[in-house]
């Protein structure tokens, strides 16, 4: 898309101009953009209204950015000009009907303090380039809220698609509601309702969304935008000795211990949650208090993660477990007296289903071909399971209870091992370079998921590893650790992490 | 059925004579040609004026009663070559579809119709897709009207221009035996408007009438010596006619003063950017009328030689604005200007951009700058020396990501191309060569596959280079549209006669999905008028395709990569085709939607299933989304400190296609999705069921639960 240059004039030098309304509407197609135009339409038109109206059809409507116009003045006996699409610095109104639409409509100077009222819903439909990014790639919404504070003559945000989500319909219609409430169009509430009720089928939704976007937008001042929902923190009491040991900790890391003590408890059993506090107790002692106790704060959060890894045990545990059944009712709200239906995608490899055998045996089948290709053979396949059902349900169940046997089995043998080893790795740098050392516990970040997806992990934990090792003992040995993580992070296959390795390659190299 | 219906609005093509017609500009021209007396029309969809195609579907009773015949042409050629009736015949015709790609297609049939001349008025209707919002290479259709000497309109975006220019275009080519090419621009097809009806004329002889009194005259057949003949009656007879008939009848238009030292010389499609360029600097008022004068082009071919000159007399400077490149009429006018032997600075693409869409703040630049330079004491004070800056706002280029169409929510084509991308991951990259349609999505990413397209059923042709084969196999993707178009001959005919080694997939949605949802002939709808149902894997057969696998749910992942392998490894020479075919799903659910929710009211028993992702399993890799793209799979953010990445979250516009299912079983993802199946209306002894299976597994919950918070409380 062609980038308009920004320039911002004064009011229109033309007063004959100021007759002409114009509001540009930018959304993402499929979001009932085209129903929204014409309610405004068919309103100014019903108000004895000279309008006009352009879109942009067919395939940069598909899930693309997609641009609405209208512009109207009070008829009278000739027709005015309109025109047929938005310009820089002269629009009044701005709907956007997602925030990063928002963000697009003041990049292309679409919203200008001396005349546009922006009237935006701040959800996020998450564009593909956010999402498939391995790390977070989730663009920043406080910098375009922020921008749009200042580009914006006046800011109407709130979340207009929970609104019409919640009374079943689309975001237009929440949109419209606020487009009422703002007082841009000199049209009465009514007016904007008859247009609603014209298009029937549907009506009494997009009416009832009508109005609670129309009360949110009236509310002052504009409701600062809501985070996204997040589930109360899960603190059970803790049994008071374990809640003892938790209060030793040095207080910057207090709060991590504590969600991370939660989460061993909950993957394993009481010991696991002492054998956790004792570990972190140890790092403590030889952290210090004049670095902030950076370091054992985020070994509480990885020494948790790594603790609690994502084994067959814990996914058959999570996926049985009464709250989950109750979480996916609510999710799914099915009517009174409806079924709901579980089923659940499993694909057990030859690998997970060893690591779950005691140790030695278990690494003996792993170094015979033979019998992994067997076992491969035998349940290497999607396994659809009912989990609604009795026997599917028992046997995730029965699963999930191998659970007090998981200490001697082959998966946690290995997992703390490399547990030991890397916690080992970065408290070898604690006294040296402490900043190195607190990256290095950090890059276990890297570490997640299950079949390829774990092992592309594990090879760019190492990938990383590797590199902080080159760069040991130079000054910007902690930063560069950190832009390893962040390049592994970036990409699926590590082509940035790659590219930045061979850098310090080349620099390290060159010093020694 | 298309995407679209308009089922409603198509009765207001019934308006007599003083009704105010309001609405779109296609239903407009549609409108103008039934009250022009057209005896046929036809075309082919594709964006601007797919909608069009739409409201001729929809409007075939109406067409019927006035004894119009109604076409949906297989191509954008078919549809040119269908002109031939106004050769011949005293019959108006009318077609349309999208410029330049569709002119490009159509170009030998117009050539010929062109050189053979018409009796009848034979307009084109071209939708020209340039600018924003456009799906194509972005070219001008105004060559096509040089080359081969039609004339072209383009009039003034409103709905009175566009449907003056209906019935001028009809004139025009009668009168100089030339056929008409009629240009709308992306936004000028679905602005909004009046104007006042007329009554709807039947055609005076009907394509029925003509066949019972069939004519030829070898004259008009393109063959030497009649082409030479041809040639020179273009331009000895039908050019001076046209340019007579265009003046004549006041075609185009002048406005603003009839003297003045500065002038503007404009396409008609830019009237209103240049109108609103002029309000802005305070030269005009908001009903056009401007200080500055306009010599308004609603024809820009053939250029009328005497009219311009008598706009350029006595004037010092002329600013051509003609968007697009290259500058055909500013050349043209300069070449006027020049043998005139003196004249007015012509300035044009030195003020405006050559390349790209004149949008507003491009058109406000060009024209002040223009102003300034030729007549500066014209400009207010205030644009003159503009006393305020502009305010510094923040910097959103790196924020804002750019968001290209893609796969909507559910789309049949999303497993074709995870299960594609599985192989590539276990096989290596392969070349593939795309075509035009919805699969050309997935040559962005997250799927990356398809490195060019050459054109509408050209995707397997232009693996030709590779017909011979290689270590891996060239790959093509072609759609069922592209299939139709033109790909059943020039593509898979090229194949077999090759003996290409090449794999062709053919993505099957049962429709033309790009262009807005209309049947092809292998559309399993029935349609009233058309005629449906005919299988891709019949007519790829039926030309000497023997290898030929179906897979009739595209959903089916593993089995879709298990063919794919197939494809690949096999020792059969000759092309290896697959049909890949599931229902587009825009079109599934329009149509079951309103079925399911009818039956769910009715008592009846319906499933009706969706996605989900245990977050607490899902461990934020996004590796799922790598391989769907689909708007309902998303990220969000936990809550949970332990968490550094957003976890994978299915929104409720999740329709239950089943790739999610089918992708993490095919990959091997993760564990962390599941299907749930709201069961409406169960029957009795299903409600009982569950219920028993409800209790026992909550007592197993509560008993694994108690155990958990007891052991807690013992530490």
């Amino acid at each position: 898309m062609a980038r308009e240059k920004i320039t911002l004039q004064g009011a229109s030098p033309d007063p004959a101009l100021s007759g002409i309304l114009k509001l540009a509407v930018m959304a993402v197609g499929g979001q009932g953009g085209g129903v929204l135009t014409g309610w405004i339409e068919d309103c100014a038109r019903a108000a004895g209204y000279a309008v006009q109206a352009t879109s942009v059809a067919g395939v940069a409507q598909r899930t693309g950015a997609t641009i609405y116009y209208i512009e109207m003045a009070p008829a009278g006996p000739r027709t005015p000009v309109f025109s047929l699409m938005p310009a820089a610095g002269d629009v009044d109104i701005l709907i956007a009907a997602e925030l990063m639409e928002a963000g697009r409509a003041i990049l292309r100077g679409f919203v200008t303090p001396d005349r546009t009222t922006l009237i935006a819903s701040t959800h996020r439909a998450l564009a593909v380039s956010e999402k498939t990014v391995p790390g977070d790639g989730i663009a920043k919404a406080e910098e375009v809220l922020a921008a749009a504070e200042i580009a914006a003559r006046r800011l109407i945000a709130f979340d207009m698609d929970r609104i019409a989500v919640e009374e079943g319909t689309v975001i237009s219609a929440s949109l419209f509601g606020a487009l009422a409430a703002s007082g841009t169009l000199p049209f009465p509430r009514a007016a904007f309702e008859a247009a609603i009720r014209a298009t029937g089928r549907g009506a009494e939704a997009s009416l009832r969304a009508f109005a609670r976007a129309h009360e949110a937008a009236t509310e002052p001042p504009a409701a600062a935008p809501e985070p996204p929902a997040l589930p109360p923190a899960k603190t059970p009491a803790l049994p008071p000795p374990l809640a003892d040991r938790l209060a030793s900790l040095p207080e910057p890391a207090r709060d991590l211990a504590t969600a991370g003590l939660h989460a061993v408890l909950d993957f394993q059993d009481p010991a696991y949650g002492r054998d956790y506090l004792d570990r972190l107790a140890a790092i403590a002692a030889r952290d210090s208090a004049a670095q902030g106790f950076a370091f054992t704060r985020e070994a509480a959060k990885y020494l948790a993660r790594a603790m609690a890894y994502d084994d067959v045990i814990r996914v058959a545990d999570l996926k049985t477990r009464a709250a989950r059944f109750a979480r996916i009712r609510a999710e799914m709200t099915p009517p009174d007296g409806a079924a709901l239906w579980m089923t659940d995608f499993l694909h057990p490899r030859a690998e997970e289903l060893v690591s779950l055998l005691p140790a030695r045996l278990g690494a003996r089948l792993e170094g015979s071909p033979r019998a992994m290709r067997l076992i491969d053979r035998l349940f290497n396949h999607g396994h659809r399971l009912r989990t609604d059902r009795l026997w599917p349900f028992l046997q995730l169940y029965l699963l999930a209870g191998l659970r007090r046997w998981r200490r001697g089995m082959l998966r946690h043998r290995r997992e703390m091992a490399h547990l030991e080893d890397w916690l080992a790795e970065a408290l070898a740098e604690i006294d040296r370079d402490y900043p190195l050392a607190v990256e290095l516990v950090k890059t276990r970040r890297l570490i997640k998921g299950y079949a390829d997806t774990y092992a592309r992990g594990l090879s760019k934990f190492d990938r990383v590893r590797t590199g902080a090792r080159l760069v040991a003992g130079r000054p910007d040995a902690a930063d560069w650790t950190r832009r390893l993580r962040e390049a592994a992070l970036q990409d699926e296959h590590g082509r940035a992490l790659d590219g930045a390795l061979a850098t310090i390659r080349s620099f390290a190299s060159d010093s020694v | 059925m298309a995407e679209r219906s308009f089922a409603e609005e198509v009765k207001k093509l019934r308006l007599g004579a003083g009704e105010q017609f309001t609405g779109e500009g296609i239903l407009a021209i549609t409108k103008a040609l039934l009250e022009n007396s057209v005896g046929y029309v036809g075309g082919y969809q594709g964006a601007p004026i797919s909608h069009l195609m739409d409201v001729l579907a929809d409007a075939e009773d109406i067409l019927s009663d006035l004894g119009v015949r109604f076409e949906a042409n297989a191509s954008e050629a078919a549809a040119t070559a269908m002109l031939a009736a106004s050769v011949h015949y005293p019959i108006r015709g009318a077609v349309t579809y999208k410029g330049p790609v569709g002119v490009n297609v159509a170009s030998d049939a117009l050539a010929n119709l062109a050189s053979s001349g018409v009796t009848g008025g034979a307009l084109i209707i071209v939708g020209e897709d340039y600018g924003e919002g456009s799906s194509i290479m972005q070219e001008r259709s105004h060559a096509f009207a040089m080359k081969s000497q039609v004339w072209l309109l383009d009039p003034r975006p409103n709905l009175p221009s566009i449907v003056k220019a209906v019935g001028q275009g009809f004139a025009l080519s009668e009168a100089t035996n030339t056929p008409v090419m009629l240009m709308v621009r992306i936004r000028s097809c679905h602005v909004t408007g009046s104007f006042t009806a007329a009554d709807n004329r039947p055609p005076p002889l009907t394509v029925r009438d003509a066949l019972s009194n069939p004519r030829s005259d070898y004259s008009r057949v393109v063959l030497p010596p009649m082409s030479y003949v041809q040639e020179q009656d273009k331009i000895r007879n039908r050019w001076p006619k046209a340019q007579a008939h265009i003046a004549t009848h006041g075609l185009n238009e002048r406005f603003g003063p009839a003297d003045g030292r500065i002038g503007i010389v404009l396409q008609g499609g830019m009237y209103n950017g240049v109108i609103r360029a002029l309000q802005r600097l305070g030269l005009a008022d908001i009903y056009g009328d401007t200080q500055v004068p306009l010599y308004v082009m609603n024809v820009t071919y053939p250029v009328v030689n005497t009219e311009f000159l008598d706009f350029a007399k006595g004037k010092d400077a002329l600013l051509v604005v003609e968007e697009g490149q290259p500058d055909f009429i500013e050349q043209a006018l300069g070449a006027i200007l020049y043998k005139e032997g003196a004249g007015p600075v012509l300035h044009g693409k030195d003020m405006l951009p050559i390349a790209g869409e004149y949008t507003g703040q491009v058109m406000l630049d060009g024209v002040e700058a223009f102003i300034r330079k030729a007549a500066p004491e014209m400009l207010p004070a205030q644009v003159r020396a503009p006393n305020s800056a502009a305010p510094a706002l923040p910097d959103l280029a790196k924020t804002v990501p750019i968001r290209p169409p893609g796969f909507c929510t559910g789309c049949p084509e999303r497993p074709i191309f995870a299960a594609l991308k599985l192989v590539e991951q276990q096989s290596g990259k392969h070349q593939i060569a795309a075509d035009i349609g919805c699969h050309l999505f997935a040559s962005l990413p997250p799927f990356e596959i398809g490195g060019a397209t050459m054109g509408y059923g050209l995707g397997p042709a232009s693996n030709g280079a590779f017909d011979g084969g290689g270590e891996r196999r060239p790959i093509a993707i072609i759609g069922d549209g592209g299939f139709w178009h033109n790909g059943l001959s020039t593509s898979f005919g090229n194949a077999v006669y090759n003996k290409s080694d090449g794999v062709i997939v053919v993505v099957d949605n049962h429709y033309s999905a790009a262009t807005g949802g209309q049947d092809v002939m292998s559309s399993r709808a029935q349609n009233r008028s058309k005629s449906t149902g005919h299988p891709i894997a019949e007519a790829v057969k039926g030309i000497g395709v023997t290898w030929v696998r179906q897979v009739d749910r595209t959903y089916d992942v593993p089995k879709l990569r298990a063919v794919l392998n197939d494809a690949l490894t096999t020792s059969h020479e000759g092309p290896k085709v697959i049909v890949a075919s599931s229902e587009c799903m825009l079109n599934r659910q329009r149509r079951e939607r309103p079925l399911a929710a009818k039956a769910i009211a009715e008592g009846r028993r319906v499933e009706k299933p969706r996605f989900g992702v245990d977050e607490d399993i899902c461990t934020g890799d996004h590796a799922c989304i790598r391989l769907s793209g689909c708007p309902s799979l998303s990220l969000k953010r936990t809550g949970d400190p332990l968490r550094d990445d957003p976890v994978a979250h299915i929104d409720q516009s999740c329709v239950g296609c089943g790739n999610c299912g089918e992708v993490a079983d095919a990959a091997v993802l993760c564990p962390s999705f599941y299907r749930a199946d709201v069961v409406h209306n169960p029957g009795p002894w299903e409600r009982a069921m569950a219920r028993l299976r409800t209790a026992i597994i909550s007592r197993l919950q509560a008993r694994r639960d108690g155990r958990r918070a007891a052991q807690a409380g013992l530490a």
